[in-house]
C-alpha cells in the first residue's frame, strides 16, 4: 500500500513505442515525473506529442514497456491483470467521448461506477450517492433519462458523475471540456480541485483551456514525446 | 422482469435492458429461437412417433426370443425354413416355439383407393404367443378358414358404405370384403394403428395367411418365436441357439434386442430416420447462427461501452456475464412461443396423419435445456469479439 508521503504517480525513465519492426515508432522518451497527492496537474502540448499515451500509461490502461510507473504505491510494469483491475477501480476516467451505455438511464450509468466494487453494497446508500452527484452536476431533473434523451453536455456530465461517484483517488481526464461548454467544464475542474483539498484526490487533465490552466498546481508540457522542464 | 433479474444477478441487468432497448434485435433473436425450436420439436415428435409405431408392430405377439433372418427390421427380412422351429425346440431351455408369418396386402377400397395393410399370421393353437391385444376367444374364431381380425384403429371402414364400427365386429356381425382376390370375413378387431407406409393391420391364422398369399408355402416363415422355460436365462439361451443354428444364416435375439435394433435402424439408417435426424441438426444450426448473429452484432455495437467498463475496473468475466445474460434471456423468450407452436403443430399433424404425436414434458424440457446450451454456445462465440474491447483506445 501507499505510504503517506508517497506521490500518487511516479514515472521513472519511461519509454513507449507503437508498432513493431520497421514501422515501430517511439511515442514517449525517457519520461520521469511525480504527481503529488491532492494536486491538479495539467498536461499540454501539440497534437500528437504523446499526452494521451502518457495518460493511458499512468492510468494502467496500457502495458508499461520500459521504465517504471508506480501508481498509488504499486508498480505497473509487469502487474497482473487482476491487480490492474483492482487499481482501476480506485481511479476515475473522463473520456473525450462519453461512452454511456445507451440502454441505461443516467442513474444506472452512474451506478455502474459504484457496482464495480462488487455486489452486496448498500443499495439505498449507493442510490443516494448517485442522486447526490447527479444533482451536484446539475442533472437532478434528468436522473432517470436515457442518454438519447440528454444533450451532449448532459451526457458528458453523466460520464463525469460515473467517474466521480466512487470517490476515486486519482481522476484522469483527456480534453474533457471538448464536449462540455466552457462554464460547465470550469465547474467540474473547480469541483476536482476542491476534492483535492478535502479528500486528497489527484487530478491529471489534458487540456488547452486557459481558464483551467489557471487553476493548475502544476503544468507539464509534452513535445515530441518528451516532458519539458518547467 | 428488470427487478427480478436485478435480484438474481445482484447487479443492474444490463443484458436485459440492452435487449429491451433494441427491440428489433430482440424480436429477431426470439423469432429465430422459436423457429429453431419448432423445427426441432417437429423432428423429435416425428422420430418419437416413428419409434412408438415400431413398438406397436410388436404388440400382436408375445415372445422371449426371436429367430430371424439377419435384418434389423421386423418386416423385411428373408424367409426362414420351418426346420428351424424343430432345431430350436431341441434346446433344453426352450419351452415352445412357433412360426410368425408377416406380410402386407392391398385392400382395394370403393372409389379406386387402395389401402395397405400389414398382416400377421400365427397358428391359433399357439395361443401363448398371441399378444395382449388378442383374446383367446378371437384366436378360436380364427381357426375357421378366411376369418380375420381387423385393426380397430383402421379409419376407412365407415366410408365403405357398410357404416360399421370396427369395434362391434363379431362372428354374428362380420365385415365381408375381398383382399388379394380372396373373400375374407372380419369377425373381430385388435388394436394396432397405422404407421409409416401402411394404413392398418390384419391378424389371421397361419392357414388363412398361406391361402391369401399362395407364394408363402407352409415350409417358410418370417420369424420363429421362442418361449423359454421358467427360470431359463435368456442371454444364455440366445447364445446356445446361435451356436446351434450357426449354419442356418439366422440371427437369434431377445425380443427386447430385436425391438432395439429395429428402433435404432429406423433412427440412424432408414432414409426417413436420417432425414428427420438431419432436420434436428438443421434446427439446432439455424438457432445457433441466429443467436450468434444477434449477439455478435450486439457486442460490436457496444464495444466502446464495454471498453469503458474495462477502464472502470470491471473484469473480463463481467462482460462475458452480460453476453451470457442476453443469450439465456433469448433462449427462454424464444422457447416459450417455440413450445406453444410445437404443441399446435403436433395436434395438426396428429389429426392429419393418425400418428401418435403430442408434446411430452420430457421432450419440452430436453429442448429447453438444448436451447440454453445452444444459446450459451453462441454467446461464448460472440464473446470472442469482446477481446477487442481495449480501454487504452478510448481516449
Ligand atoms: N494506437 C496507436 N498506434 C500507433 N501509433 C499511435 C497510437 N496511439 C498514438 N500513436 C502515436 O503516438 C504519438 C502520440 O500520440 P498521442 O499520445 O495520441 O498524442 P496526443 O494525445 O498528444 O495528441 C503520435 O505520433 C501518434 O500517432
Ligand atoms: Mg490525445
Amino acid at each position: 500500500m501507499m505510504s503517506r508521503g508517497e506521490p500518487s504517480i511516479r514515472l521513472e525513465s519511461v519509454n513507449h513505442w507503437f508498432g513493431a519492426g520497421e514501422t515501430r515508432i517511439q511515442a514517449i522518451f525517457d519520461a520521469s515525473l511525480s504527481i503529488e497527492r491532492g494536486s491538479l496537474t495539467i498536461l499540454r502540448g501539440p497534437s500528437g506529442s504523446g499526452k494521451t499515451t502518457l495518460l493511458t500509461l499512468m492510468g494502467s490502461l496500457r502495458k508499461v514497456q520500459e521504465g517504471s510507473i508506480r501508481l498509488l504505491g504499486q508498480e505497473l510494469r509487469g502487474a497482473s491483470q487482476r491487480s490492474q483491475e483492482a487499481l482501476r477501480r480506485r481511479l476515475g476516467f473522463i473520456f473525450q467521448a462519453h461512452n454511456l451505455h445507451e440502454s441505461l438511464t443516467a442513474r444506472q450509468n452512474t451506478l455502474m461506477g459504484l457496482q464495480v466494487h462488487g455486489p452486496g453494497g448498500d443499495a439505498a446508500r449507493q442510490n443516494a450517492a448517485v442522486i447526490h452527484i447527479l444533482e451536484v452536476l446539475g442533472l437532478g431533473a434528468r436522473i432517470d433519462y436515457l442518454p438519447e434523451k440528454l444533450s451532449g453536455g448532459q451526457k458528458q456530465r453523466v460520464a463525469i458523475a460515473r467517474a466521480l461517484v466512487s470517490n476515486p483517488e486519482i481522476v484522469f481526464a483527456d480534453e474533457p471540456t471538448a464536449a462540455l461548454d466552457k462554464d460547465a467544464g470550469l465547474h467540474v475542474v473547480r469541483m476536482l480541485k476542491a476534492l483535492g483539498r478535502t479528500r486528497g484526490t489527484s487530478t491529471v487533465i489534458v487540456t488547452h483551456d486557459t481558464r483551467i490552466i489557471e487553476l493548475a498546481d502544476r503544468i507539464i508540457t509534452v513535445e515530441d514525446g518528451r516532458l519539458l522542464p518547467g | 422482469m428488470t427487478l427480478l433479474l436485478h435480484l438474481l444477478l445482484r447487479r443492474t441487468p444490463i443484458g436485459w435492458l440492452q435487449l429491451m432497448h433494441n427491440r428489433m434485435r430482440l424480436v429477431a433473436a426470439v423469432a429465430g429461437i422459436a423457429f429453431a425450436n419448432l423445427l426441432v420439436f417437429v423432428q423429435l415428435g416425428v422420430v418419437a412417433s416413428m419409434n412408438s409405431v415400431i413398438y406397436l408392430t410388436y404388440t400382436p405377439f408375445r415372445t422371449d426370443i426371436m429367430i430371424s433372418a439377419p435384418s434389423p427390421q421386423l418386416f423385411g427380412g428373408a424367409l426362414l425354413s420351418r426346420r428351424i422351429i424343430y432345431m430350436a425346440l431341441a434346446d433344453p431351455g426352450v419351452a415352445d416355439a412357433t412360426a410368425l408369418h408377416l406380410g402386407s396386402m392391398e385392400w382395394k377400397r370403393p372409389g379406386g383407393m387402395s389401402k395397405v395393410l400389414i398382416v400377421y399370421g400365427m397358428a391359433p393353437e399357439a395361443g401363448a404367443f398371441a399378444g395382449d391385444t388378442i383374446t383367446d376367444q378371437q384366436l378360436a374364431m380364427l381357426a375357421l378358414p378366411n376369418r380375420v381380425l381387423l385393426d380397430s384403429e383402421f379409419k376407412d371402414v365407415g366410408k365403405d358404405g357398410s357404416d360399421m364400427a370396427i369395434k362391434q365386429l363379431s362372428p354374428e356381425t362380420p365385415l365381408e370384403f375381398e383382399i388379394n382376390g380372396h373373400a375374407v370375413s372380419a369377425v373381430g378387431s385388435f388394436k394396432l394403428g397405422s404407421g409409416f407406409g401402411y394404413d392398418g393391420a390384419l391378424f389371421m391364422s397361419d392357414q388363412t395367411f398361406q391361402r391369401l398369399i399362395p407364394e408363402r408355402t407352409s415350409g417358410t416363415l418370417s420369424h420363429v418365436l421362442v418361449q423359454l422355460k421358467p427360470g431359463a436365462d435368456p442371454a444364455l439361451a440366445v447364445r446356445r441357439l446361435n451356436e446351434r443354428l450357426k449354419s442356418e444364416h439366422v440371427q437369434v435375439r431377445t425380443a427386447a434386442q430385436m425391438i432395439a435394433d429395429d428402433v435404432n435402424y429406423m433412427n440412424t439408417e432408414a432414409p426417413m430416420g436420417i432425414i428427420f435426424g438431419i432436420g434436428v441438426f438443421i434446427g439446432i444450426f439455424v438457432g445457433l447462427v441466429i443467436v450468434y448473429q444477434v449477439l455478435a452484432t450486439d457486442v460490436a455495437a457496444h464495444m466502446k461501452e464495454y471498453a469503458t467498463f474495462k477502464a472502470m475496473g470491471y473484469p473480463h468475466r463481467f462482460l462475458l456475464g452480460i453476453v451470457f445474460e442476453e443469450a439465456l434471456i433469448i433462449a427462454f423468450l424464444g422457447f416459450m412461443p417455440g413450445v406453444l407452436l410445437g404443441s399446435g403443430v403436433y395436434q395438426v399433424m396428429a389429426m392429419a396423419t393418425d400418428l401418435p404425436l403430442g408434446m411430452t414434458p420430457g421432450r419440452a424440457l430436453t429442448v429447453l435445456a438444448g436451447t440454453f446450451v445452444a444459446c450459451a454456445l453462441s454467446g461464448s462465440l460472440a464473446t470472442l469479439r469482446l477481446r477487442r474491447a481495449e480501454p487504452a483506445e478510448l481516449f
